[in-house]
């Protein structure tokens, strides 16, 4: 088989330096994790103590100081579950979302 | 590349007693990178020791950065030198394979770190166990991988990495390699060459297109886009760049030369192959042994011939083919091993130019492990061995050679 030209080859356009270089401010990686979720946290706000575990625990970062509670972005958080681990209160709990939640436990929640 | 720094004295060429490890730190410091990050491990902690010294005593003006192990160290250097900083790091056996994440991560960035590695045995029995096992551990890391002979050539290879790894062409982390204790702590008469000198040899690099640079405030991305069909591209770009820097390695041994009045052949160093019917191959301090016993054989009427092998990744397929084709007996001479393989990796690799260099025996042999001399007559009996070999009588494809036994 033939070499693959890297000018020609598919996405060959995709850096037009040697390395990997992008503008940042136009090309930035952008996943939107909150597709790969199965189960999503929802927040008892009246058991929320404030305390900011969740918040500091999030691995996508997506639950932010709120003015009572810590509200989650829904667009980025993957459905992990480890905010409802970590609140010292259970103020979360997992329920079943998106196209693959399949009647695990978290559904009968 | 930032314009040179201007506040330590020049210094003359000075010729000293030194170590390789002393060899190298001088070198790192006339090259003048912006930014160091290393952490101490036997046999390298001379390295950085020394660089702290001129450090403290102003001859080398950077951010010396102290970190908590080798993986911060990498990841401090592929990031000083995406944000534009010439950088060096320094390790050897275990720091290397504690940073070997980071290390696909400088490669895949493109990230040009200058890295000594002092070769010594994973897993170590003791501490000054000499052995190429760390480097043959990282061969398909993406990084460029060098080897020197001599602490003078530990000095030249440094400043030439330089060259070589921030070149347009090639913009790869480069990985220098030397002996633990046989090069790292043994001293020998090194020229030391002058501040000017270096930076002239560097200074093209400042007239190249200006690399992209993360910086505050500006919306540089690296490696922030590109999944699929990108990665693949970058993938393509990066082995062709590696190809690339066979020739360039070459190109810049014989600018050195120019400069330096010192030459070591590029990717490899032929001696007294010309007329040679017989040849080793192998790297490192070992070749100083060969040297001695290729030319004895030679005064014996044997047609008997040496290659240095400089550099292992990229292999330098092309040069070695051209000289070992038409032989009639190879010898390769290896100082780790090639696990699933039964020989040792350098075997392994000149084994797979079979179709170019033609069907003559190849013989393997694997010595040198674990700090273990290789003394004269290791060499004399591979000699002996070719020479039998070339006659059409049997000999096993790979041997064990063990100083003492
Ligand atoms: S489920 Fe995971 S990703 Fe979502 S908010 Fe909780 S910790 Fe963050
Ligand atoms: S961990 Fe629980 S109690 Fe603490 S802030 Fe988050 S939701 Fe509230």
């Amino acid at each position: 088989m033939a070499l693959v030209d890297p000018k020609t080859a598919p996405g060959a356009a995709t850096f037009p330096t040697e390395a990997s270089w992008s503008d940042a401010s136009k090309d930035l990686l952008c996943l939107t994790t909150g597709s790969w979720r199965t189960e999503k946290p929802i927040v008892v706000v009246e058991k929320c103590t404030y305390c900011g575990q969740c918040y500091l625990f999030c691995p996508t970062q997506c639950i932010t100081p709120g003015e009572t509670y810590f509200p989650i972005d829904l667009t980025y958080c993957k459905g992990c579950g480890i905010c409802a681990k970590e609140c010292p209160t259970q103020a979360i709990v997992m329920v079943a979302d998106g196209d693959e939640a399949d009647g695990s436990p978290a559904d009968q929640t | 590349m930032e314009a040179q720094r201007t506040k330590p004295d020049p210094t003359p060429e000075q010729r000293r007693v030194i170590t390789g490890n002393a060899a190298a730190a001088h070198a790192v410091r006339l090259c003048r990178p912006g930014v160091i990050a290393t952490y101490p491990i036997t046999p390298q902690s001379e390295v950085i020791e020394t660089l702290e010294n001129f450090h403290v005593n102003g001859t080398l003006d950077c951010e010396m950065i102290a970190v908590e192990g080798e993986n911060s160290a990498q990841n401090i250097v592929c990031a000083a030198a995406t944000a534009g900083e010439r950088v060096f790091t320094a390790t050897s056996s275990y720091g290397l394979v504690f940073m070997y994440d980071a290390m696909l991560q400088t490669a895949g960035y493109r990230a040009p770190v200058v890295m000594v590695n002092v070769n010594r045995e994973p897993p170590g029995i003791h501490a000054v166990c000499s052995g190429q096992q760390d480097m043959i551990a990282t061969r398909d890391s993406g990084w460029l991988q060098v080897i020197a002979e001599t602490g003078q050539e530990i000095m030249d290879l440094v400043i030439m990495a330089y060259r070589l790894a921030e070149d347009d062409d090639i913009q790869l982390p480069i990985m220098v390699n030397y002996d633990g204790y046989y090069l790292s702590y043994l001293a020998e008469a090194i020229s030391i060459p002058s501040q000017q000198a270096v930076d002239d040899f560097l200074a093209p690099l400042c007239a190249q297109p200006a690399r992209p640079a993360l910086r505050p405030g500006t919306g540089m991305g690296a490696g922030a886009h590109g999944l699929g069909t990108g990665f693949v591209e970058l993938r393509r770009k990066h082995l062709l760049a590696m190809e690339r820097a066979k020739d360039k390695f070459d190109e810049v041994d014989a600018l050195f030369a120019a400069d330096f009045g010192r030459t070591y052949g590029g990717q490899i160093e032929c001696y007294r192959t010309d007329d040679a019917e017989l040849v080793l191959v192998t790297s490192g301090s070992a070749v100083g042994t060969a040297r001695t016993v290729i030319d004895a054989q030679r005064d014996a009427g044997i047609k008997v011939g040496l290659v240095k092998l400089r550099m292992f990744r990229p292999f330098p397929r092309q040069r070695l083919a051209a000289v070992l084709h038409g032989r009639q007996a190879i010898g390769v001479l290896d100082r780790s091993v090639a696990f699933g393989w039964d020989c040792g990796p350098i075997y392994q690799e000149i084994r797979a130019l079979t179709p170019e260099i033609g069907i003559v025996p190849l013989l393997g042999y694997i010595d040198g492990l674990a700090n273990m001399d290789i003394p004269k007559p290791h060499i004399e009996t591979i000699v002996t061995d070719l020479a039998a070999a070339a006659r059409g009588e049997s000999r096993p494809p790979v041997s064990w050679l063990v100083a003492g036994a």
